[in-house]
């Protein structure tokens, strides 16, 4: 036997596409569909209303029922969507994080209909808090409590459920809100740390006694997996994973006194970067996806375990079926027509890569201790995350300057029109709007059909448990799902006992930008410095702008990068967060008395949000212009400037100081206009 | 500005009327109309100079001289309680804030909060990012909140939020400034407010050093956050009680309160903020007037100085000389009054009377 071929080709990984879309029924066609094609497992996408605990039927719903993902109210939502899946042989994934440990409950309860215990149940429910906090945005809970529910789940499933990946830390949505491959990797095991630390002590009080709670620890420890990233630097993300792995060893030795070497090991899925995906010339995203998903196969000693792939139009909008397809397809021709299974870790005895991954590691280490200098991972989060916000200032500014290269957008720009996008949806999925009203419908029967009381009494004794911090909140948790508690009442009851939070925005620590500096781009800033300065004076204010985020669309680069970069510019700029309400925006720019209002959405309900924005400014006798930025396709942009707009920006605009310089003038014009009337 | 010839009909107002009214501006606040808030502070922070006249007339509409003639009491003094509320980064006052504004709104009382941003401006720029951490609803027309840049001067209050302070206490039931930092920011918040609180995280040792340095004045209330810290809180109060008696000062209170989930000490604070606002408006509100009639006439020197600098303080005889003469003056005017007299005052060269 050669030691350079191995004795038998590894088995592929498992394929899974993130989907769901509309309603649990739809969804439910969906997945089987996608099972016939051959895709090996399950990946859940929830809409932002499940994902942050709200009901169809609430405010802040409005516009986001069935758009990213599927809702998911209720027992019946789950088993529709499981209909004829059979969950004790499937492996399912779940993105949902606040509401995870209710998702699991309705998941268990639903494999309790189709006669499934939930001993045989696997899959995993990504729980990953902390990183909602930096960069995703479905948090529902303050950290504190939100940590509990994360141990609570994992001490359960230990137990009950033993086969299930209770948390999945994410370092993914760091690298999609422009971390650095040594902050990723940083950043992802400080959290970890947070959990195992915060589990440990969960295990001892609920087993009261340590010594049994540290014997637990090597399983918790081998029941951690991980979400990652990879960018289309593929040799160096590969680098990032091995590096990864070979800390996580070391914790695990080192802080858990785990020996097991089953439970050391790295254990990871990915999806590769949606950063990186252009709106300009979309089909060149279909190269940069396979080479990122190399990163994550191509050498065995850090092989991803499970890996879904984006779709090419991503940056359009929302990807339909096929898109999907050939994202699939992507892995089973680099799984089943290619040779990367064939051998063993090729990449050993490589200098190179041994170079690579020796320098993040020693990146990582010193970038850990600064975390754990405030404290560890929770503490950190305000630091991290304006870390976060300023490592995407520079890749930003790199692209805007033309140091990084990205083929299409800023560089070899020339292209015929694409056939891809010519159908009259422009290439994208369009959610029918009429999904929203019938989910609202079907949300109403269910409560008006369902036993109250039982629903009424596990709801109280939920909110009793959750008072009393030694009690595990998975039993009553699963209890009201049994009960036929809807996902808006369960988070609803836990706000009430843990209160509500609003994660920092990292946008005030922010770095200023240098003042001085050659270059075109620092000239570009200096001159728009200029002009707001002189706009100042004509003012007799400086302009000021109000960024925000309407709906419950957490993906906050966008709107960070424009504050900061307004702020930059000399303008007072007021940036509330995300997850804001149409009335909420209008106070604050009535209240505020700002110039101007940029609005940011990425999650495709900007149809139904922005003009109800709109009508909220009027009803405030708020008259400053508003634009309006995020995946917006082409065909939407008329409707919106219909509606009043002044001007939409979609990723292909990604000059922001060119941005910033059209809302100045923007602010100018109206400004000559109201003076010379 | 903003009356010039034009052609055509009104153009849609950009976020800020072109010709703002000062006076009728002022008398809407003097009759508590809570709704020109936003026009007030639009106009009060503007530097263009035909909005510096209006908002002189504004601020004169609510002068002591003019709501004396209302028959309010408190010889003319704007009704608000204005609350300074500062204290070190990460000391928790925004949670603290949404808590009290809650408190306030319970009790019926209306509110305008004037958040200072200390960000730096480095390009003249500034991200005012602490409304987003005060829970408000939208649909309560009884809160106002205002962020602000802070003054050009490092760390300071800007001219236009110590006036609105001014102006917005003839109209809101309460009126909060609030500022980061201790010492400075603490300094200038105190020469505005009626009751300064200085909030304190369990654990920070700088306000003890300060309090026991002399950097810092000694506010009316101090608050210790995160009570749910349990003894680190404890000790931390206890620490400053001691510092405040053996600073010899009698009045100033020391709470403890939790933001979280159950909050707690939060109507204690409440009660002791109105306490301290009843010993001020004791006896015709003498104490209260002093109070103001020193914030106005500090306020006017440091307007006039930021305007004139070392120049314009030595046409009126120095800082000292301008003290006394300002002290000499009606004490029904108003802020922007007082300014104004002290530049006739320069450009007469030193000869006396307003």
């Amino acid at each position: 036997m050669s030691e350079h071929r191995l004795p038998e080709r590894d088995r592929p990984w498992m394929m899974r596409t993130y989907a769901g879309h509309s309603t649990a029924k739809a969804s439910n066609e969906l997945y089987r569909r996608n099972l016939e094609k051959g895709q090996t497992g399950l990946s859940v996408a929830f809409d932002l209303p499940t994902q942050t605990g709200y009901d169809a039927d609430d405010e802040l719903a409005r516009g986001e029922v069935g758009k990213v993902g599927v809702p998911v109210a209720h027992r019946g939502d789950m088993a529709a969507l499981m209909d004829g899946i059979p969950l004790g042989d499937m492996n399912t994934s779940m993105t949902i994080n606040a509401t995870a440990a209710w998702l699991l409950a309705l998941y268990i309860v639903a494999a309790e209909d189709q006669d499934v215990d939930q001993a045989h149940l696997q899959g995993t429910t990504q729980n990953d808090i902390i990183k909602e906090f930096l960069a995703r945005g479905t948090y529902a809970f303050p950290p504190a409590p939100s940590m509990r529910l994360i141990a609570d789940m994992i001490a359960y499933t230990v137990e009950h459920v033993p086969r299930w990946n209770p948390i999945n830390i994410c370092s993914y949505h760091l690298q999609e809100a422009g971390a650095t491959p040594v902050q990723e990797i940083a950043y992802a095991m400080s959290n970890a740390i947070a959990v195992l630390d915060a589990t440990r002590e969960r295990l001892t009080e609920q087993l009261g006694d340590a010594d049994r709670a540290q014997a637990l620890m090597g399983q918790v420890f081998g029941r951690i997996s991980f979400f990652v990233n990879a960018g289309v630097r593929f040799v160096e993300e590969h680098a990032k994973l091995r590096a990864m792995g070979i800390l996580w060893e070391e914790l695990g030795r080192e802080r858990y006194g785990v020996e097991d070497p089953r439970h050391l090991r790295f254990r990871y899925g990915v999806q590769v970067n949606s950063l990186g995906l252009t709106e300009a010339q979309p089909e060149n995203n279909v190269q940069r996806i396979v080479l990122e998903a190399l990163a994550v196969t191509i050498g065995r000693d850090a092989r991803a375990r499970a890996i879904q792939l984006p779709a090419w139009n991503e940056a359009l909008g929302l990807p339909r079926p096929w898109d999907q397809q050939w994202s699939l397809r992507i892995q089973q021709v680099l799984a089943y027509e290619t040779d990367i299974l064939d051998y063993p870790d090729i990449f050993e005895g490589s200098h190179v890569m041994d170079g690579l991954v020796e320098e993040l590691l020693e990146g990582a280490r010193a970038e850990m201790a600064v975390v754990a200098e405030h404290g560890g991972a929770v503490q950190a989060v305000p630091y991290m995350k304006a870390a976060l916000v300023d490592s995407n200032r520079e890749r930003i500014a790199r692209i805007e300057a033309g140091e990084q290269t990205v083929v299409g957008q800023n560089r070899f720009t020339e292209t015929e029109p694409s056939p891809l996008t010519a159908d009259a949806e422009g290439g994208i999925l369009v959610v029918d709007p009429a999904v929203e009203a019938e989910q609202i419908e079907a949300l109403r029967r269910w409560r008006t059909e369902r036993d109250q009381a039982a629903v009424d009494a596990s709801l109280a004794e939920l909110a009793r448990a959750a008072a009393d911090p030694a009690e595990n909140l998975m039993e009553p948790t699963i209890a009201a799902a049994r009960a036929g508690a809807t996902t808006g009442e369960w988070a609803a009851t836990l706000r009430e006992v843990f209160g509500s939070y609003r994660a920092p925005t990292g946008v005030g620590e922010a770095a200023a930008a240098p003042t001085g500096g050659e270059g075109a781009a620092a000239r570009e800033l200096a001159e728009l410095r200029e002009r707001v300065a002189e706009l100042a004076e004509r003012l007799g204010r400086r302009p000021k702008i109000l960024v925000g985020k309407p709906g419950l669309d957490g993906h906050s680069n966008g709107a960070e990068q424009i504050a900061v970069r307004a702020r930059d510019a000399g303008m007072d700029v007021v940036y509330e967060g995300i997850r804001l309400t149409p009335s909420q925006i209008a106070a604050s720019a009535l209240q505020e008395g700002v110039h101007v209002i940029g609005l940011s959405i990425l999650s495709g309900s900007h149809r139904e949000l922005i003009p109800a924005v709109m009508q909220a400014l009027r009803d405030a006798g708020v008259d400053a212009p508003v634009v309006v930025g995020g995946i917006i396709p082409d065909q939407d942009a008329q409707p919106l400037k219909d509606a009043g707009v002044a001007a939409v920006y979609t990723p292909k605009d990604f000059e922001i100081t060119r941005i910033v310089s059209d809302i100045v003038e923007l602010v100018g014009e109206r400004h000559a206009l109201a003076a010379s009337a | 500005m903003g009356g010039g010839a034009g052609g055509g009909g009104r153009a849609p107002a950009s976020g800020r009327q072109p010709i703002a009214d000062g006076a009728q501006l002022g008398r809407r606040l003097a009759a508590r109309d809570l709704t020109v808030a936003p026009a007030v502070l639009n106009l009060l922070e503007s530097t263009a100079p035909g909005d510096r006249a209006q908002a002189a007339a504004l601020l004169r509409e609510v002068s002591p001289a003019a709501l004396a003639g209302e028959g309010g009491g408190l010889a003319g003094e704007a009704p608000g309680h204005v609350v300074g509320v500062t204290g070190p980064p990460g000391a928790g006052k925004s949670t603290l804030l949404s808590a009290l504004l809650r408190g306030w709104r319970e009790r019926g009382a209306t509110v305008a909060m004037l958040a200072v941003d200390p960000s730096s401006r480095r390009s003249g720029g500034s991200l005012l990012g602490d409304r987003a951490r005060i829970e408000f609803d939208p649909a309560d027309r009884g809160v106002f909140i205002r962020s602000t840049a802070a003054g050009e001067r490092l760390g300071g209050i800007a001219r236009g939020t110590r006036a609105a302070a001014q102006a917005l206490a003839a109209a809101f039931d309460v009126v909060v400034i609030e500022t980061v930092g201790v010492g400075q920011a603490e300094t200038e918040v105190g020469d505005i407010a009626d009751t300064v609180v200085v909030v304190v995280q369990p654990g920070s040792g700088d306000v003890l050093q300060f309090l026991k340095s002399g950097i810092m004045e000694i506010p009316d209330l101090l608050v210790v956050t995160k009570a749910d810290l349990g003894q680190v809180a404890l000790s931390a109060r206890r620490d400053l009680t001691a510092a405040a008696r053996s600073l010899g000062t009698r009045s100033t209170r020391v709470l403890a309160v939790s933001s979280l989930s159950p909050p707690t000490g939060i109507e204690d604070l409440l009660d002791a903020l109105a306490e301290h606002r009843a010993q001020l408006s004791a006896e015709g509100g003498a104490k209260l007037a002093a109070r103001r009639l020193r914030a106005r006439r500090a306020g006017a020197l440091l307007d006039f100085a930021v305007e004139h600098g070392e120049r314009g303080l030595r046409a009126v005889g120095g800082r000292r000389a301008a003290e006394r003469w300002l002290a000499s003056l009606d004490p029904a005017l108003d802020e922007a009054a007082l300014a104004a007299a002290l530049e006739r005052r320069m450009s007469r060269d030193g000869t006396d009377g307003p």
